[in-house]
C-alpha cells in the first residue's frame, strides 16, 4: 500500500502533503468506477497547490456523490500498470483470480486484452502454484514476485473475511525500483452477508435514500429509476416483466418495488405509501398475482393507502389469484379500477398518461 | 403413473428442515394438503414435537434413523444458518435438497453447493419456489399448487411469481404443466438451467419446454450454446425478464444484475434466437408460441 492518509479539510491535506515530502495524489472518496475520468483524482506538486485543489474538490460532486473526504497518497514512479482481482464465478462454483499486465482500464476493456484467469475451488483455497503462474504471466522481476505472493495471499484473505463479490487492485503499479504499489482498490461486499459485518451494515444503511431505507425496513426490494410511472409487483421476475411491458408502451418506470411473497394488507399499504410519496410519480401500476398472497388482503391495503394519501395519483391495479372475488368486491366498493390480466392494466395505464 | 416425475413424484419421501418456523410450518401443511409425503421434520432443540402430525427431530441423522425412506429435504432454515443445514443434509446422504431460503450469503452458497456437487447431491435453489409435478400430486416448495394443472409443458424458471403467471396461463389454455422446476433467483444456484432442461427433455410426460429467464449471469447463454451444439430434443420456448432494467442494479433477485457487459437481456435473447429458440416478447406471447408446437 502507498503511504498517506484521509483528510476532510484543505489544511489537513496540506499537512499530509508536507509529511509525504511535498508531492501527492488527492483522491475523492466516492463509490463506483471511473473516478479518475470524472475528475476525482488530482496530482499536487506542492503543499500549497494541494490545499488549493482540496478547496475545489471538497464539497464538489463526483460520480453523483458529494466529496466529503480526500485520500492523500504519495506519488510513485510507475514503470507499468497491472491488474489483479478476485471475483466469484457462479457457473463454475469457484473464485476467479484475474490478472493482466495492462491495468488502469476498466474490466470490460480488460477482458478484451491479455488476461489470465485461474479458477480457485473455494474448498481448496489459493495455492502457491497459482501465485507463481500469476507472477510469470505478469513478467515480474524477482524482487516483485515475492511481494506479489504476499499481496495475493492478503487479498484472498480479505475477499473471504469481508464476503466480497469482487475485490480488485487496479492499477497495481510496478515502480521503477521494482516495488508493487496498490494504487487503487475496489471491492463490493455481498448485501446478504451484512449481518456478519455490523460496521459495514451501518455504513450501508447511512447511504440509503429515505425511500430506499423505508423499503428496506419493510423487506421490499426497491430500485430508483428515472421515469415517472411507479411499478409495484409481487416477485422480482413479475415486477421486471411489468416494467418491460410498460417500457414497450413508451412509458418509463420511476422505480421498481417488489413487495415479496405473502404480502399482508399492512405491507401493501406501506408499499403504496412509499410509491405515492415519490415526487416524480404521475401514475402507479400495481401488479399482484396472489398465490400465497391473498387478494382481499391486498385490496384492503390499497384502500387504506389511498384514504391516507397526501395527493391524488392515478392508480391502476392488476389483481388476480387467491381470493380474487373478495379482493375485487373491496376495490369496486371504493371505486378503484382493477384488471385481471396484466396486459389490460398496462393498456389502461398508457391510456391515462396519453 | 410412473411413480416419479422429474425430481419429485409419488416415491418422494420428504424431510423439512426448519419445520417449526413460521414459513416451514405453514408450507409443510400446504405440501401435505397437496399430497406430498412429508415424513419428518428437523429443528435443532425442538426434537420430540409434532408439526401438523409430522414428527420433529433435533438432527437430520436422528430423523433418518427413524425414517430411512427419506430421499429429499426442503430447507426453510433462516439465511444465517442455512449453509449448516444444507451441509447436514448432504453429509447425511440425502441426494435432493431444495433450498427455499432467501438472502443466503454468496460465499456460503459457493461452498455448500460446491461440496454438494462433489458428493453428488442435487441442490435446487437457493431462493427457489421449489419443484412441483401436478400429475404425481407432489410438490417440494412454496408455489401455489392450484395454478399448476397437470399437462405437457415442462417449465423452468429463475423467478417465482413470474413462473406462476406463466403456469396459470398455460393451465388456462389447456396445455398444463408436466413438471415445474424453480432454479432460484440467486447468482449461485445448484441445479443449472441446462441441467433442468435436459431432465425435461428426458421426461416422457413433457412435450414442450418453457424457460423463463432474466437478466444477470450467463445461464441462458449456456443453454443457448448447449442447444446450438447438441440440438433440442423437444421444442423450447423462452422468455427473458428485465429488458428495460438499467445496468449495474440488482432487480430484486441478488442474481438479477447486468454489469461489465455480462448478463444483459439482449445478450440472452440474441444468443437463444441464434440457437433457434423462439423468445417471447411478453408473457402473453408465451402461450401462443407453445400452441405452435402443441395442437
Amino acid at each position: 500500500m502507498p503511504r498517506g492518509g484521509l483528510a476532510s479539510s484543505p489544511a489537513e491535506v496540506r499537512q499530509l502533503i508536507e509529511e509525504l515530502g511535498g508531492r501527492a495524489y488527492l483522491k475523492a472518496q466516492v463509490l463506483g468506477s471511473g473516478r479518475a475520468k470524472a475528475g476525482g483524482v488530482r496530482r499536487a506538486d506542492s503543499p500549497e497547490l494541494g490545499e488549493e485543489l482540496a478547496r475545489s474538490m471538497l464539497g464538489s460532486t463526483v460520480l453523483g456523490q458529494r466529496v466529503d473526504r480526500l485520500l492523500v497518497v504519495e506519488t510513485v514512479d510507475i514503470a507499468s500498470e497491472l491488474y489483479v482481482g478476485f471475483i466469484a464465478n457462479p457457473e463454475e462454483l469457484t473464485v476467479s483470480l484475474l490478472a493482466s499486465p495492462h491495468g488502469g482500464v476498466d474490466v470490460e476493456e480488460l477482458s478484451r486484452g491479455e488476461l489470465l484467469r485461474i479458477e480457485i475451488d473455494p474448498l481448496m483455497g489459493l495455492a502457491d502454484f497459482m501465485k507463481r503462474e500469476v507472477a510469470k504471466f505478469l513478467r515480474l522481476p524477482r524482487r516483485a514476485r515475492e511481494q506479489l505472493r504476499d499481496l495475493l495471499e492478503t487479498l484472498y484473505d480479505i475477499y473471504w473475511s469481508y464476503d466480497c463479490e469482487f475485490l480488485e487492485v487496479n492499477p497495481l503499479a510496478l515502480t521503477t525500483d521494482n516495488r508493487l504499489v496498490a494504487i487503487d482498490v475496489r471491492m463490493s461486499v455481498d448485501d446478504s452477508s451484512l449481518f456478519r459485518h455490523p460496521e459495514l451494515r451501518e455504513a450501508y444503511l447511512k447511504r440509503l435514500s429515505e425511500r430506499e431505507a423505508a423499503a428496506r425496513e419493510h423487506g421490499f426490494s426497491y430500485v430508483e429509476l428515472d421515469g415517472n410511472v411507479g411499478v409495484i409487483g409481487n416477485g422480482a421476475g413479475l415486477t421486471m416483466a411489468t416494467m418491460d411491458m410498460i417500457s414497450d408502451m413508451g412509458l418509463r418506470p420511476a422505480f421498481f418495488l417488489d413487495v415479496g411473497g405473502g404480502a399482508s394488507s399492512s405491507r401493501v399499504r406501506e408499499a403504496l405509501r412509499i410509491a405515492l410519496s415519490h415526487p416524480r410519480v404521475r401514475a402507479v401500476l400495481m401488479n399482484i398475482l396472489g398465490g400465497i398472497t391473498r387478494c382481499d388482503e391486498v385490496a384492503k391495503g390499497i384502500v387504506e393507502a389511498l384514504s391516507a394519501a397526501p395527493r391524488r395519483v392515478p392508480l391502476v391495479v392488476r389483481l388476480s389469484g387467491t381470493n380474487e372475488e373478495e379482493g375485487r368486491r373491496i376495490l369496486e366498493a371504493h371505486g378503484i379500477r382493477y384488471f385481471t390480466r396484466m396486459e389490460e392494466a398496462v393498456s389502461a395505464l398508457a391510456e391515462i398518461l396519453r | 403413473m410412473t411413480g416419479m416425475g422429474v425430481l419429485v413424484g409419488q416415491e418422494t419421501r420428504a424431510l423439512v428442515q426448519g419445520v417449526t418456523g413460521r414459513e416451514g410450518s405453514f408450507h409443510t401443511r400446504l405440501m401435505l394438503d397437496y399430497g406430498t409425503r412429508v415424513v419428518a421434520g428437523v429443528t435443532p432443540g425442538k426434537g420430540g414435537q409434532e408439526v401438523h402430525g409430522v414428527p420433529v427431530y433435533d438432527s437430520v441423522r436422528e430423523a433418518l434413523a427413524e425414517h430411512p425412506e427419506v430421499n429429499a429435504s426442503v430447507v426453510f432454515v433462516p439465511a444465517r444458518f442455512a449453509k449448516d443445514a444444507v451441509l447436514e443434509a448432504v453429509s447425511a446422504g440425502i441426494r435432493l435438497v431444495v433450498v427455499i431460503t432467501e438472502h443466503i450469503p454468496l460465499h456460503d452458497e459457493l461452498a455448500m453447493i460446491r461440496y454438494a456437487k462433489l458428493v453428488g447431491t442435487t441442490i435446487v435453489g437457493p431462493n427457489t419456489p421449489g419443484v412441483i409435478c401436478p400429475e404425481e400430486r407432489c410438490k417440494l416448495g412454496i408455489m401455489p399448487a392450484k395454478m399448476f394443472e397437470s399437462g405437457v409443458v415442462g417449465l423452468v424458471s429463475r423467478s417465482g411469481t413470474l413462473a406462476y403467471e406463466v403456469a396459470r396461463r398455460l393451465s388456462e389454455e389447456g396445455f398444463g404443466i408436466s413438471t415445474f422446476i424453480g432454479l432460484g433467483g440467486d447468482p449461485v444456484v445448484g441445479l443449472s438451467m441446462v441441467e433442468a432442461v435436459k431432465m425435461l427433455f428426458r421426461d416422457e410426460a413433457t412435450r414442450c419446454v418453457v424457460v423463463v429467464g432474466e437478466i444477470g449471469g450467463t445461464m441462458e447463454e449456456r443453454l443457448a450454446d448447449y442447444i446450438a451444439s447438441r440440438g433440442a430434443e423437444k421444442p423450447v420456448v423462452a422468455f427473458i425478464a428485465g429488458r428495460s432494467a438499467p445496468r449495474g442494479k440488482k432487480m430484486g433477485h441478488a442474481g438479477a444484475i447486468a454489469y461489465a457487459g455480462v448478463g444483459t437481456a439482449e445478450s440472452k435473447i440474441s444468443r437463444l434466437r441464434r440457437a433457434g429458440v423462439p423468445v417471447a416478447r411478453s408473457v402473453s406471447d408465451i402461450t401462443s408460441l407453445v400452441a405452435k408446437y402443441i395442437s
